[in-house]
């Protein structure tokens, strides 16, 4: 009896042991992190292996770009590092990589539009050189890349809403493309004289970034605006309230169906192609998939792309899209600044667009006979761009979009008046924007 | 009176019993434990010392208006972070009107947990009866009740979300085509979705746990209650429920603590931000997207403390036995018994007296 509990205590005591072992190891492999970034003139001339940090590569398209220039350069090699699909967790992981001071070494960061304030302003990307010429690639996009008239981000894609319309519909009953927004409702009147069951117009309305850029164009093509010129903000304005009470009684009429409150880009996609809607207000992605001839599209050769529609004439799209910035922590600027120049040279941009169909910066691709000829609808993407409205400025644009977000879901619910909400939105910017 | 003393003694004699033979075995056990608390205190002591200081900080985020840029580092701000719920208050509208947006959050998921458990209770206990019957095919049954359980959370948010899609399941169920619901939307019929799904997964987990305390239970006892001639909701109330009791309390105690905590089905499900299912713990993880770490932690830490209150209820008002000691068990079973019987005798007194004084307002 003795013997056996003695061998207990032995067995435990070595137990334990390990046990203690194990925790020490644990508590020290977190030593050798936080790298000193030092900021001197000739960091811009470093050069070495480099990550560039991208959401997931869902086509597989960027490895292969990195594979040649890992071949141009066997020196300065660039690894391909994947985040989740997710935005928000991208952002979240390149927040955390610059908050740890370059823990993670991201070097080069393809960057939301809408981030570029709050990684500006945080330090979390480095200010690029004003060596770097910007000129021949779209205004717009450079301007999203833009802080403080510094330049932040390199434009790599950019983005535009497009208005996909049934052609087969509208021309059979005899119906030019509408321009307004009451041309619209007029055209779906005619058209469900003989389609009753077909709904008229829709978008992306569910709760979350896609309502902010809808909402944004609702009241942008009403004439009205976020942020004055001088930034401050004015959304309770005559026409910005027009554009969100058309939006409210088009839900109420049934003009976009109810059910569009639930809708992401891809639910809208799936209603258009399902040959559920008349119009559909989403971005140049589309465009290939409802073309797509194998069944998945009811749609495909029936539609045909136009500007989004306004109140008293063309719309305003929201300008989307992706710029490239470099981490302040980067440890090989010089090879970061080389490769993010290499990455977005028309050249690349244009086998991006032939592959991806997304929407290049460079502005003389729109133009380019063989794009042009595979994409229809690039001509009018152009348009859409050009005329486009960037989304807030804002170092807290993760409030400032909720807020948005909050006053376009209580007005298309129905829980506020679209003035009473719009003054609230007011309220609530002018303390995030100042 | 010499039952008192009994009672009194014998823990003593125990204790006694216990020293006697104990000698150098106190440093023993203590060096044995310090592993096990050393692992305690990482993972759970140092993170929670953490999250309270954290607590107590802000991070600066004034802009400079020059440049442009936010001023780096914190500011000790006290208890600023707990304060300002009350003080500044960020009003949003959900289900019940507007309010702030913690107060919000806060009923959601007190209305959560109520609701859900008391569902879950009740589906998981009929589950177990079920299923601790014998017949044809009981494997079967047993296996496709435990199925939901097994479905990763997240995976079971997707699911649902398909599931109560505008032009999903449910509402051609309910024969809603033409008018449809909208259940992923932001309104009471999300919460009723959530619910939904939080019952139909979590329900077979007190159905295991209940399943187990009634195969504890002996045969004897039903055959006994039959021979008396008991019927079968007497057998149900008066046998099973007392003597699944503690299992079944320590089931729902789990579920509780667990839906006080609710993440992931409705943040795949409903999505962020959406204030009719947003939970604490949804609107702390916000609060961090934001690199509000110094509101998020003190949030967490409320939620912390709730979770702690409703443990601690439990265990006092309800007994649940998490621990499951066997002699600390049998010593409060012994006192039980001697307080049962005490107040057996002191009754049996009363009523003497009672019939004296029943006796003389006849009279």
């Amino acid at each position: 009896m003795a013997s056996k509990n003695q061998l207990a205590r032995l067995t435990l005591s070595v137990l334990s042991a390990t046990a203690l072992l194990a925790t020490a190891a644990c508590g020290s492999s977190s030593g050798a992190a936080g790298a000193s970034a030092s900021a001197s003139t000739d960091e811009w001339s470093k050069t070495g292996p480099i990550n560039y940090v991208q959401g997931k590569d869902t086509s597989g398209y960027v490895q292969g770009i990195l594979d040649k220039w890992n071949a141009l350069h066997p020196d300065q090699k660039v690894t391909l590092v994947e985040l989740s699909e997710s935005a928000d967790e991208q952002r979240a992981a390149m927040i955390k990589n610059a908050e740890s001071k370059g823990a993670s070494n991201y070097d080069v960061l393809s960057v939301d539009v809408v981030w570029t304030a709050e990684f500006a302003a945080n330090g979390y990307l480095a200010q690029l050189p004003s060596s770097l010429d910007t000129s021949g690639y779209l205004k717009a996009a450079v301007d999203s890349g833009t802080y403080f008239n510094k330049l932040y981000a390199f434009p790599s894609t950019s983005d535009g809403a497009l208005l996909y319309y049934r052609k087969d519909l509208l021309d059979a009953a005899g119906l030019q493309v509408p321009k307004t927004w009451s041309d619209m409702k007029a055209a779906c009147a005619k058209i469900k004289t003989t389609n009753p069951s077909i709904d008229c117009y829709g978008g992306q309305f569910q709760k979350y970034e896609g309502l902010t850029c809808n909402f944004a164009e609702m009241v942008n093509s009403a004439g009205g605006q976020f942020l004055s010129s001088d930034g401050k903000p004015t959304v309770n304005t005559p026409q910005a309230v027009a554009g969100v009470q058309w939006a409210v009684d088009a839900f109420k009429d049934g003009t976009i169906p109810k059910a569009a409150l639930t809708w992401k880009e891809e639910e809208s996609r799936k209603a258009f192609q399902d040959g559920n809607l008349v119009f559909l207000r989403n971005w140049p992605y589309v465009y290939t998939l409802a073309q797509k001839t194998d069944g998945s599209s009811k749609v495909a050769g029936k539609f045909g792309v136009a500007p989004i529609p306004g109140l008293n004439g063309p719309g305003v799209s929201t300008l989307g899209g992706h710029n490239m910035g470099i981490s302040k922590y980067s440890q090989n600027k010089g090879t970061a600044l080389a490769f993010l120049k290499w990455y977005n040279s028309p050249e690349n941009q244009k086998s991006n667009t032939l592959a991806n169909s997304s929407a290049p910066t460079w502005t003389a691709l729109y133009t380019d006979p063989e794009l042009t000829s595979k994409f229809a609808y690039l001509p009018v993407l152009k348009a859409s761009i050009d005329n486009a409205q960037a989304r807030p400025k804002a170092v807290k644009y993760g409030d400032v979009t909720l807020a948005i977000q909050d006053a376009a879901y209580n007005a298309l619910n129905g829980t506020a008046a679209p003035k009473a909400a719009m003054d609230d939105l007011q309220t609530k910017l002018q303390a995030l924007v100042k | 009176m010499a039952v008192t003393t009994a009672e009194r003694t014998a823990p003593v004699a125990t204790k006694r019993k216990k020293n006697a033979f104990s000698d150098g075995q106190g440093a023993l056990a203590a060096m044995l434990l310090a592993p096990t608390m050393l692992v305690l205190l990482l993972v759970a002591g140092i993170p929670i010392i953490m999250s309270v200081t954290e607590s107590f900080f802000r991070t600066n985020d004034r802009i400079d208006p020059q440049t442009g840029l936010v001023q780096t580092g914190t500011n000790f701000v006290g208890f600023q972070n707990f304060t300002d719920i009350f003080a500044h208050p960020a009003t949003v509208v959900g289900v019940y009107g507007s309010m702030d947006r913690l107060v919000n959050s806060f009923i959601n998921t007190t209305l959560f947990t109520v609701v859900c458990v008391i569902l879950e209770t009740v589906l998981g206990v009929s589950m177990a009866l079920i299923m601790a019957k014998a017949f044809r095919g009981r494997g079967l049954v047993r296996a496709s009740i435990l199925v939901p359980w097994a479905i990763p959370t997240i995976v079971s948010a997707m699911m649902w979300k398909l599931i109560f899609n505008t032009s999903g399941v449910a509402n051609k169920v309910l024969g809603l085509t033409n008018n449809p619901i909208l259940w992923l939307a932001d309104n009471k019929y999300s919460q009723i979705s959530i619910i939904v799904a939080d019952v139909w997964k979590t329900a077979p987990f007190i159905g295991l746990l209940t399943l187990a305390g009634l195969q504890t239970i002996p045969a004897e006892v039903y055959e006994a209650a039959r021979v008396d001639g008991a019927n079968a909701w007497q057998t149900f109330v008066r046998i099973t429920l007392p003597m699944v009791k503690p299992a079944l309390v320590v089931a729902v105690l789990f579920r509780t603590l667990d839906t006080l905590r609710m993440f992931d089905l409705p943040y795949g499900m409903i999505g962020a931000n959406k204030y009719s299912v947003e939970t604490l713990s949804m609107f702390a993880y916000q609060e961090t997207m934001q690199t509000r770490y110094g509101p998020a932690a003190a949030y967490s830490i409320i939620l912390f403390f709730y979770i702690v209150l409703v443990a601690f209820l439990f265990v006092k008002l309800l007994g649940a036995d998490v621990v499951g000691d066997e002699e600390l068990k049998a010593v409060n079973a012994q006192r039980k018994r001697m307080k049962a019987l005490h107040q057996q005798q002191a009754k049996a007194a009363g009523r003497v007296r009672t019939n004296v004084t029943s006796g003389s307002a006849a009279s």
